[in-house]
This record gives structure tokens, sequence and C-alpha cells, in this order.
């Protein structure tokens, strides 16, 4: 509890949650208009801007940090917006153009920086792979100020993200301005981007970025509890992630932040009730099984009915041929058990036999889809 | 002779970018066309975790073991991210982001654990070190050949091999996969071919350029030779000798300016892509707004030879076919009537007769299209 009391945890920790968050909530938006590998793109873009603050002012200053990170993902996304609309490239070899080659840049300006030696280049090695123990207490007045913008920008403009994320066509015949919209949200990605590169750094951070909102997305089918839900899990990784780097020495702390992210990530892709795969594993088991009653009680029903007589004792031979092979003695014992059918003897044949009871009729009849009958 | 190209320090580093480059561009060439570029990023991310296991592993950190062991990684990126695509649970493009990440943060987590004996640093695998690929060699025939070299060269020889055998089907599954298909090509078996390929091609890069400035060789030369051909075969040797072109002026201005040499050969990529994406022949943005100025003009031409056409021999015409009224009837701006009549003019379309704008006969048989007549 000593560490967790003292003012610097409580600064990076602090400082990793609300970065985790931002990025959490506003990366919902990317994944749900398929544009994940643009934050992979404009983190990526971001570098060159790092590079560009750190030499402008002269060590390493957040504000002039952010600022460079967003202009060169601004400029950018211009580049991605010109090449797909001016060449027949396809989008993802403009993903990839614009990524490596800001990228390239970004690391030119990086040896320009360690060239000139002294301590900028120490802390401009925190932005590569996210270091939160570098954050700063002012810091945290920039990230929350960030943080109140997209929060205010996400609340005030919700039903239109919303529609546009959903159904941009619908958005653009009611009229809303889709381009602009787009263009925010893509301004608010970069910003999400330039928020989360101290923690995680320009190279994870699309896993920032899309990890918690993948995740809340397995949980619920409302767009309200899904950015809720993301910017939690955000917040959480990234002060997990923030804690077990600032305790581990020379572990940088985006990798383990992106961990603790993917952790969360499978344990809702397998879990996550109606999505996930266990889940999903089960309800075909429950679903085959249902299935396979059904044809059991289909199949009595139906000798019964070619011999006319609602009683009649089915011969395990009989059955077997019918279904094509002899159902499992748990599953006629399951159905025996659920009063549907009942064992008997056809006094001279020794082996068992099988009938369908009342209830076992009305079930067959009701999987069959034919109306039930008047009772007697 | 020979020795003494290998032991040239500034020799043996251009090389190893060119057979990098050239490696790269070959097998991005189908991956652009196909529409697979980004699946490169995830490649050349994870390949870290690749590189880092075996080397755990097996305590090799070259050679044909390590080289193949990590290759797989990269195999295994691509399949870990379809399956999750197919699972529908979430989108690809979301699957490429969630897979690739996780790979590299263990990758770089394993790193920093056994960073007292492991030879690779954090920084390597972002900037790769082809400044030093000298130190290590291999005594090959009596010469020493840096081990970059041996398998990069390896590597080129493998993957031109692979181009040039199956280029009858390598394009076809680029450009119609669905017949590839259909005439029993296994455009699905390529498509993995080409991108273990990349993988392999990935690792043994992996020392000179590292992760990232890798995905710059793969995509950005295909890309920009795109822009410059439609043919197939001419779109690959642009690629290869841009990357050439690349890694030869990256050096140099690298050496210059004394910054990183791989970053500034990767540079050089996207400065050959920008200068084909403005001034590209035919499809750059400037000769598509050179296009887009004739046909506005020429457009213009038109509105122009339907005026003077209607008021020919018009009691009006004195007043109507002249500069003046194009500016004051037709509203169009002075410079633009002026632009307009010059073209008009080029074209055989009008003459001057002192003021006044007098049809040619080229002019108003236009015209006379125009009204149908």
């Amino acid at each position: 509890m000593g560490l967790a009391s003292s003012a610097i945890v409580q600064t990076v920790l602090t400082g990793a949650a609300l970065l985790g968050a931002i990025s959490g909530m506003l990366g919902a938006f990317a994944v749900l208009r398929r544009q994940s590998l643009l934050g992979d793109a404009l983190s990526h873009a971001a570098l060159p801007g790092v590079c560009l603050g750190f030499l402008i002012a002269g060590g390493r200053n957040l504000g002039a940090v952010m600022l460079g990170a967003f202009a060169t993902g601004a400029l950018a996304a211009l580049c991605m917006m010109l090449i797909i609309r001016r060449t027949q490239l396809k989008t993802d070899a403009a993903l990839g153009i614009v990524l490596s080659v800001f990228f390239a840049v970004g690391v030119v300006l990086v040896t320009v920086i360690q060239g000139q030696g002294g301590a900028g280049s120490l802390g401009l090695m925190t932005f590569l792979f996210g270091q939160a123990a570098a954050i700063q207490p002012a810091d945290l007045w920039i990230m929350g100020g960030v943080g109140l913008v997209a929060l205010g920008l996400v609340l005030a403009l919700w039903k239109e993200f919303k529609l546009v994320s959903f159904d941009p066509d619908f958005a653009r015949a009611q009229g809303f301005r889709v381009t602009l919209l787009e263009a925010v949200l893509t301004v608010m990605v970069a910003l999400a981007i330039v928020v989360g590169l101290q923690l995680v750094g320009v190279v994870l951070m699309v896993a920032l970025l899309i990890a918690p909102a993948a995740a809340a997305r397995q949980w619920t089918r409302s767009l309200g509890a899904m950015v809720g839900l993301s910017a939690l899990i955000g917040a959480v990784a990234g002060a997990v992630g923030a804690l077990i780097s600032a305790t581990t020495r020379g572990l940088a702390t985006g990798p383990v932040v992106v961990l603790v992210a993917t952790a969360v990530v499978i344990v809702s892709l397998l879990l996550a009730p109606g999505r996930g795969l266990v889940w999903q594993a089960m309800a075909a088991r429950r679903a085959q099984a249902r299935i396979s009653d059904g044809r059991v009680l289909a199949a009595l029903q139906s000798v019964a009915r070619d011999h006319d007589d609602r009683g009649h004792r089915v011969a395990r031979g009989v059955l077997a041929t019918a279904l094509g092979a002899m159902p499992t003695p748990a599953r006629l014992a399951s159905l025996e058990r659920r009063g549907l059918i009942r064992a008997t003897r056809q006094p001279p044949d020794p082996s068992p036999h099988w009938e369908l009871t009342e209830a076992g009729h009305a079930e067959a009849r009701a999987l069959s889809g034919a109306p039930a009958e008047p009772s007697r | 002779m020979i020795a003494e190209i290998f032991a040239s320090i500034p020799a043996m580093i251009v090389l190893t970018g060119v057979l990098t480059g050239s490696s790269a561009a070959i097998l991005g060439t189908f991956l652009v066309l196909r529409g697979n570029a980004m699946l490169t990023d995830a490649i050349s991310h994870s390949i870290v975790f690749g590189i880092i296991t075996v080397w755990l592993l097996t305590g090799q950190s070259s050679g044909p073991v390590q080289v193949l062991g990590a290759a797989l990684t990269g195999v295994l990126t691509v399949v870990l991210t379809e399956a999750l695509a197919r699972s529908r649970l979430v989108k690809m493009d979301a699957a490429i982001g969630l897979v690739f990440p996780a790979l590299f943060a263990a990758g770089v987590i394993l790193i920093s654990i056994h960073a007292r004996n492991v030879h690779i640093d954090v920084d390597t695998v972002l900037l790769g070190e082809i400044g030093f690929v000298w130190l290590t060699t291999w005594q090959l025939a009596g010469v020493g050949v840096p081990v970059a070299v041996v398998t990069l060269g390896v590597v080129l020889v493998i993957n031109l091999g692979f181009v040039l055998l199956f280029w009858k089907e390598l394009k076809l599954a680029s450009f119609d996969p669905g017949l590839a298909a259909a005439l029993g090509f296994l455009p699905g078996a390529l498509h993995y071919a080409v991108l273990t390929l990349t993988s392999v091609t990935a690792v043994a890069a992996f020392d000179a350029v590292g992760a990232i400035l890798f995905i710059a060789f793969v995509i950005v030369p295909p890309a920009t030779a795109y822009l410059l051909t439609r043919r197939l075969w001419l779109m690959l040797v642009l690629a290869v000798a841009l990357s050439v072109a690349a890694c030869g002026l990256g050096y140099v201005l690298a050496l210059r300016w004394n910054v990183s040499i791989g970053g500034m050969m990767a540079s050089m990529t996207g400065v050959w892509f920008a200068l084909a994406l403005f001034f590209a022949p035919g499809r750059g943005v400037v000769a598509q707004a050179m296009q887009r100025r004739v046909m506005r003009l020429d457009h213009d031409c038109r509105a122009l030879v339907a005026h003077l056409f209607t008021h020919a021999g018009t009691p009006a015409m004195a007043e109507e076919n002249t500069l003046r009224a194009l500016v004051s009837h037709l509203r169009w701006s002075e410079p633009r009537a002026r632009a307009v009549v010059l073209r008009a003019h080029d074209r055989g379309l009008i003459t001057r007769d002192g003021g006044l704008l007098v049809l040619q006969p080229k002019g108003r048989a236009e015209a006379e299209a125009i009204f149908g007549r």
C-alpha cells in the first residue's frame, strides 16, 4: 500500500488511466467505422511530429510534442485522402505508404536528435514504446484538458456520431454533413493517438485504440455501453500496465499495456455471453441436443402413426432403423426423465421397447411445427 | 578485386540496401496489386516475436534456422488474423490491429527481459543497423562476406525464382482470383506462398532495416511503379530500379547529413512516390489538373462557337461577337474569356477581324454539330 500512496505513483496511475480511457472511448468509433488501421497509420505518422516537437521545443515538452504529433498526423490523413482520391491505388496501399514513409522520416529525425545528444534524446525514446513513469504532474492538466474536449465532442455530437458510425448513407440522406462528421471523427482518432503516445508509444498505439473497443463490443449491443465499457477497459489496462512497468526495471509501458489489453480481448472473445466462442460452442451443443431429442420423438411418433396406435411400443431395432443409428442410452434416459417417453416391454419379446407419452406426443407435434391437438 | 569490394564498408552497406529493396519490391508488386499491403505491416511487426523466440530456443541469431523459424511467426500472424476475421467477432481491420501488436509487444518484452544477453536491443527493432552489417562476416571462397549480404542474396534468388516460375499464375491470381481458382491455379496457396516469402524476407532484412522500415521497401516502390505503368513486368522492373536508386541516394544523403542510413533510404522511396504522385505523365496530380483545365477550355470553346454562330449575320453581331460581350453577356471573367479565345484561335475555330471574332469553317462545323444541323 505504501507504493500506491506515493505521489509519483499516483500521478503515473492517474495519467495512465486517463490516457487509456480517452483512447478507449475514441477507439470505439474507429473500430465501428472499420478504421482501425487508419489509427495504425496515423500513430506511426506521429513520429516525425514528435521529433519536430522535440527539435523546436529543445527538449521534452509535452505540449510541443503533442502539437507536432497532431500536425504530422493530420498531414498524413490528408496525404492518404490525396492518394485514395487521385490514384487507383487501393486503400491499404495508401495506408502502408503513409505509415512507412512518415515513420522513415521520423527515424531520420530521431537520429538528428540523437546526434545532438543531451537530455533530449533520452526523453525521445519514451515516445517510441511509451513510458508512463515519465508522466509529470503538469502533464495531467494537458491530458485532462484533451480528455474533456474529446468527451464534450462525443456528448455534443452523440446522435450524429452514432448515425455516421452505423449508417452513413442514411445520415447523408437525412441531410447530415457526413463528410464533415467523418473528418471530425478522424481528427478525434488523431487526438486519441496524440494523447496515448505517452503511455504506449507510436508503434503500439493502434492496440490501445482497438483492443478496448473490440473487447467491449463483445459484451454489449448498445453504443453507449460499448463506449463506456471501452473507456473503462482502456483505463484499467493503462493503469495495470503502468503499475507493472513502473515496478519492473527496464520494462517499457507500451508493450505491457498492450498485453494487458490483449488479455482482456482474449477473455472477451472466449467468454462474452451471446457472442463469445465458448458461449457459441455451448449454444451449438445445446441446439444439437435439442434437435437430436426432437428426432427421437419424431421417429417414435412417425412409427406410432404408421401403426395408427398412439401407444405403439417401438422395438429397439425399429427405432434404430428409423433414426439410422441407435440413440445413446443417456439420451433415452434423459427423455424418459423428462416424461416424454416410457420404457416398456412387449411380453413375448425380451428386448426393451419405448412408447411416447402424451407429453411426448405434444412435444413431437410442437417440434414438427404442427398446431396443437385438441386435448382429449 | 572481388575481395576489395567485399571489404569496402560503403559498398557493403549499399549492397545490403539494394538486396533488401529488390527482394521486397519483387514480392510487394503482387501484394500491392492484390490489396494485401497492410498484411506486410502485420508480418513485419510480429516477426520480432519470432526472432527473439527462436533465439531463446536455439541460441541462433542468424542462419537458416533463425530465418525460417522467425518467418513462421509472420505466417502465424496472417493465419490468426484471418481466423479471427472469419469468426466474425471482429472485422478484418480490427483483427489485423489486434494480432500483430500483441505479438510485437510480447517480442519487445522478451527483448527487454533478456536485454543483457541478446544481440538486439529495442532501438534495433525500430531502426535496424544497416551501418553495422559489415561487422559480422562469413568466409566464402576466402573472401569475408557480410552475413546479411549472403542471407539477403539467397532470399533475393529465391524470391526471383519463385516469381519467374509462377509468373503466369501470380499474374492471373493478382488480377482475377476468381478465374485463377476456376482454372485450378490455387490462388489461396499462392497468396500464402507470397506471404511466407515476405515473412522470410522481413526476417532476413531485420538486422539491416528493422521491423518497420521494411514496410516502406515492400509497399512504396511497387506503388510508385504502379503510378507509372500498367504493364506488370515493367512495374516489377521499375519497382526494383526505384528501390536501388533510393538505396544509393539515401546512403549518400545519410552520410552528408549524418542521419540514419536505413531511415534515409526508406525516406527516399517516399520521395519517389511523391514525385510520381504529382508528376507521373498522364496520371499524376499535375497532369490531371492540366487535363481538367484543357477540358474546361474546350467546353468553353463549344459555348463560344455556339454564341458566335447564333449571332453571326444578325444586326447584333457587331456587339455580340466581341471579347467584351463574352465578359458582359456570358459573364466570363476577363482572363477566362481571353484564355478561351486564345484556345479557340489555336484550334483554328475562330479568327480575329479587328475587334470582331469570326468563325472559321472548322468552328462553323462544330457549331452546326452542336445545333444538330
